[in-house]
């Protein structure tokens, strides 16, 4: 892990690349992230950085490998697929999170998209299933709820160098 | 450290090992580095010692340690170690004073270590974590040593390296282990390319592999190899000499193509072996040997395909038939991270997109299906026409395998006629599950449904083939038992006619022996069975290389290169690249690893080949889909599917046994071939050993075992214990499904009352919120640990929601008193632990869920 993230800095900062930060368009290179739909979110989530600009350091770099890694619990996956399917960082997924979770997952083209009325229907559906508390919200608690009864939530929540 | 450690190899599990080695080692710098300056400002703070210059000295090794190597490193560590040492011999001067303070500092103790071990289960960030865990630690090592009383002090201390040094080695030999796990790499290029579908199916063949490997072992090991290096010489026997008439031709190639000619008397196959009881100056059982390895090769099947599916359901705790949560899991688990390929990447979006909508489809149109009766109509024709092609292909397997049999009587036949049977069965192979597969399309089956039946139907076909094939074998064995009586009459005269020729010319020598090329002998229908199984896998092998070649490589070179000079998009257009059937590859690799468990016994040899069939196949298909194939339409995950192959395999594997068990108990051994010539039945051999070379009262138990009144009460208690086993299990599912409608319910109830309520005046849930809060104080222990941390710690950055609440709400309510006293006769009736609450803007909500099936559900968890 430590190769690959020194690769991602430029030359001259590689001589103390515990301390260097490494921009976010650089992380998005990476190969195991170039496909994913999330990764502008996972960039977000993992970043400690202050000025918010989603740069990693190497201690991020870790923290976002150990969490997609096989022996995380999926406790630890669930929380952290919260907070990247949480687009507005509100720390509840809304239907305006939900929205842009299915258009995330439904690709950029065109005639891919779900119709409005497909979307209303499927957020309506979605809703109903996971929403315990009917506040029109899914808060983590019924998040994990729901995700920790799928069979295979923690086997495709993980990435691989 | 160690559960730094941990941490690193965690995230390496399946990566490079010299990377993880070589982060590990930048890791230890930085964290000795800084752990070393830690502790030094640690000092400083309690104004014990003056540590400034070890302060300096480690502040200027971190600077070198990031370019030095393990110098640098191995100093640190004494230096800390020296720094430790003289801090814990500070601490037990201090802390050996009064026995309270020890049973606190005990306990203190004990949470930290307990923090440390369950520290991988929190959600923090990996700086913060590196930093408790430090802090832990550090207090763990200063304090443990005080613990320890005179003289146990040293003890405990030597006692607690120990198992600082096994737990490294430990970690040691698991990362030598993942090591050694061969194709990891190539597997997980695969995955990251084509998903975890077609992974699994490498995954399988690798599992395949080791098995093959074990069995191969067993077989050269105990059979082959002690044939070869003690049995009698090639030549010295008639069973081991190519007859007369055939050795002109015997090492031509074609006959050795067909497994005729000298490696149909070589040690590859049952005829070759003596039926001799011992061998060399080992005396070496080789009957015995022979029997029991044919045995364990089925024993080792079966248990490690049984070990496995168990492991396997044991992984799968998730109840996955639990449809409530169809549309969520869509949405939050359909994404399959390892992806990084972008083709694969727009087939997932593709599918999820149209996984949407059908679900929506279904949703909508589940209760009006207008045209069900044309739809029951066509699932029923679409049965009728798969049943009459497996009919129709097991009738023409049947038909070639006995014409193959007056073939076989005829003289001068062609390649053709000779290879027919095999080659009808690869094409009927190759070409039937595409029709089933435009067979099932009329059904109009859900993909997933549909690939079950699928697999089911081609199974059917396999199966129904291999057992024909084997009904037609075995009308062919029969023929050959009749043949051999005659044979057997007829070498009895010759030998004895030989006998008394040279008898009459001079009685007073000593017949010269006849030469073994020239005796007639039987049929040997062991071999003939082994052969036509050979030949079976041999073909197989061969017509799945070419399919992979043809059908996949030159298909995927053409379109490729055509695509330049044709008139349409051949990429897009018809022919375009070959998918990976996944399904047909799994159903291949499940049969023909039947065939081998059911020839191996005839054909010793046969494992070998299979093990090299496997060891290639790896390589090429590996190799075939990363060149010329495309990700899958619909990425199907490998979810729980896995022990389904496992049924296969297991089914599969008892549908062997039964042939070869029925052969061993019921038909006698040829008379002139193989170790059990001569016997009335192969496992007289057991009985053979037993009386001759155990001790008489050894033979007198097994003879009692052996009988009848013994066997069948045997039988009938396994039967009843699998009797009483089952009901209990009936009754654990029973009870579990109980406690998810008690579950339920639960819900609902607190649904309606949140419906309820959501009218009611808004003073109560204001109330409520301030009572939840206060009933979580005594909540998990978790939450006081971290608590206590945090008030060690003051400068932790987390700030926990649960507990700002607390201290907000603690005035208002008057303390934790206010959790027992119902404020307002509301409350009485409502159970306070389910803790319904509205939301209520401003605050953190508290997470304490009623139904929490996870562990730490009550625990606040700290949002960043």
């Amino acid at each position: 892990a430590y190769k690959r993230f020194s690769e991602l800095l430029p030359k001259e900062e590689r001589e103390n690349a515990c301390s260097a930060r490494v921009p976010k368009s650089q992380i998005l290179t990476l190969p195991e992230l170039r496909a994913n739909p999330f990764q502008h979110r996972i960039c977000h989530v993992f970043s400690t950085s202050e000025t918010s600009d989603d740069s990693m350091s190497f201690e991020d770099f870790l923290d976002m490998l150990s969490v997609f890694s096989d022996s995380a619990t999926s406790d630890i996956k669930s929380h952290y697929a919260f907070r990247i399917f949480d687009f507005d960082d509100d720390g509840t997924l809304d239907r305006k999170d939900l929205e842009q979770l299915v258009n995330c997952l439904t690709g950029q083209g065109e005639e891919s998209r779900l119709s409005s009325a497909d979307m209303e229907q499927l957020i309506q559906n979605i809703l109903e299933e996971s929403d315990i508390d009917k506040d029109g919200t899914i808060n983590l608690s019924e998040f994990q709820h729901v995700v920790s009864r799928s069979p295979d939530f923690a086997s495709s929540f993980k990435i691989v160098l | 450290e160690d559960k730094e450690e941990d941490e690193s190899k965690e995230e390496d599990n399946g990566s490079q090992q010299n990377r993880a080695s070589r982060r590990k080692n930048y890791q230890r710098k930085n964290r000795d580095g800084k752990k070393a300056r830690e502790e030094g400002s640690q000092k400083k703070d309690r104004g014990k010692t003056a540590p400034t210059k070890d302060q300096k000295g480690s502040e200027n090794k971190e600077k070198k340690t990031t370019k030095r190597g393990k110098e640098g490193e191995n100093k640190q560590q004494k230096d800390r170690k020296n720094s430790n040492s003289s801090a814990s011999s500070n601490s037990s001067d201090e802390e050996s004073l009064s026995e309270e303070e020890l049973v606190m500092l005990k306990e203190q103790v004990e949470q930290k270590k307990k923090l440390i071990s369950t520290m991988r289960n929190k959600p923090w960030r990996m700086v913060k974590k590196l930093s408790v865990l430090r802090e832990a630690q550090d207090f763990v090592e200063k304090f443990e040593g005080a613990l320890g009383k005179g003289k146990g002090k040293k003890l405990y201390a030597y006692k607690m390296m120990m198992a600082k040094k096994w737990v490294k080695f430990k970690r040691d030999f698991e990362n030598f282990k993942t090591q050694c796990i061969p194709w990891e790499m190539k597997i997980k290029e695969v995955e990251s390319h084509f998903g975890s579908s077609v992974a699994s199916y490498f995954i399988f063949l690798r599992w395949m592999y080791g098995v093959n490997l074990v069995l191969f072992g067993l077989i050269f090991g105990l059979v082959i190899i002690p044939e070869i290096l003690m049995g009698m010489p090639y030549g010295s026997l008639p069973r081991k000499t190519v007859p007369r008439a055939e050795q002109a031709t015997a090492m031509d190639f074609s006959v050795l193509w067909d497994f005729e000619g000298y490696i149909k008397y070589s040690a590859l196959f049952y005829g070759y072996y003596n039926n001799q009881r011992t061998i060399g100056w080992l005396k070496y059982r080789l009957p015995m040997a022979y029997f029991m390895v044919g045995i364990s090769v089925f024993g080792y099947s079966l248990m490690v395909v049984i070990r496995s599916m168990a492991r396997n359901a044991n992984e799968s705790t998730a109840d996955g038939d639990d449809e409530n949560f169809i549309f969520s899991w869509k949405m939050f688990t359909s994404w399959d991270y390892l992806i990084g390929n972008p083709e694969t990447a727009d087939n997932k979006f593709a599918s999820i997109t149209t996984s949407f909508k059908e679900s929506i489809v279904d949703e909508q149109e589940s209760n009006k299906d207008e045209n069900i009766h044309l739809r029951r109509f066509l699932r029923v024709l679409a049965n009728v026409l798969i049943i009459c092609c497996l009919c129709g292909s097991g009738y023409l397997i049947y038909f070639v395998v006995k014409r193959s049999q007056t073939f076989s009587k005829m003289q001068n036949v062609g390649w053709y006629e000779r290879n027919e049977v095999e080659i009808v069965m690869s094409l009927l192979g190759m070409f039937c599950p595409p029709l089933f597969e435009t067979i099932a399309a009329l059904e109009n089956y859900h993909p997933r449904i549909g690939l079950k039946w699928q697999l089911g139907r081609i199974f059917a076909l396999f199966l129904g083939n291999l057992y024909t094939f084997l009904l037609a074998l075995m009308d062919d064995v029969n023929e050959k038992l009749a043949e051999e009586d005659v044979v057997k009459n007829i070498t009895h005269w010759t030998l004895l006619g030989h006998h008394n020729s040279s008898a009459g010319n001079d009685s007073t020598v000593t017949p010269p022996p006849l030469d073994p090329a020239d005796v007639p002998r039987g049929p040997c229908w062991e071999t003939t069975v082994g052969i036509e199984f050979v030949r079976l896998t041999v073909s197989d092998i061969l017509v799945t290389f070419i399919t992979i070649l043809v059908g996949d490589f030159i298909r995927a070179c053409f379109v490729r290169f055509v695509n330049y000079c044709w008139c349409w998009d051949l990429e897009a257009g018809f022919p375009s690249y070959a998918e990976f059937d996944i399904s047909g590859n799994v159903l291949g690799l499940v049969f023909n690893q039947g065939m081998i468990w059911m020839g191996s016994f005839y054909a010793p040899g046969l494992v070998g080949i299979n093990v090299l069939r496997l060891l290639t196949s790896m390589y090429f298909q590996c190799w075939a889909v990363m060149s010329s194939n495309v990700p899958h339409e619909r990425v199907f995950k490998a979810s729980k599917s896995n022990n389904f192959y496992m049924g296969l395999l297991l089914l599969i594997l008892f549908l062997s046994l039964l042939p070869v068990a029925y052969t061993i108990m019921s038909l006698p051994p040829s008379f002139d071939c193989g170790p059990f010539s001569g016997k009335k039945r192969m496992y007289d051999v057991i009985q053979e050993t037993i009386e001759l070379d155990f001790p008489l009262f050894v033979a007198k138990i097994f003879s009692y075992v052996a009988n009848p009144g013994l066997i069948i009460p045997a039988i009938l208690l396994m039967v009843l214990t699998i009797y009483y086993l089952n009901a209990v299990s009936k009754a654990y599912q029973r009870a579990n499904a109980e406690l998810k409608k008690k579950m339920q319910m639960q819900r609902e109830e607190e649904k309606n009352k949140r419906n309820n309520k959501a009218g009611t005046n808004p003073m109560l849930q204001d109330l409520e919120d301030l009572l939840t809060p206060s009933t979580k104080t005594e909540s998990p222990p978790k939450e006081a640990e971290d608590k206590k941390r945090e008030s060690l710690n003051g400068t932790s950055p987390v700030r926990k929601p649960g507990r700002g609440e607390v201290l907000a709400g603690s005035p208002m309510a008057s303390g934790r008193g206010a959790a027992f006293i119902p404020p307002s006769q509301v409350f009485v009736t409502q159970p306070r632990t389910l803790g319904v609450r509205a939301p209520y803007p401003g605050q953190p909500r508290p997470w304490g869920h009623p139904l929490g099936p996870l562990p730490g559900r009550g625990r606040g968890q700290p949002c960043y």
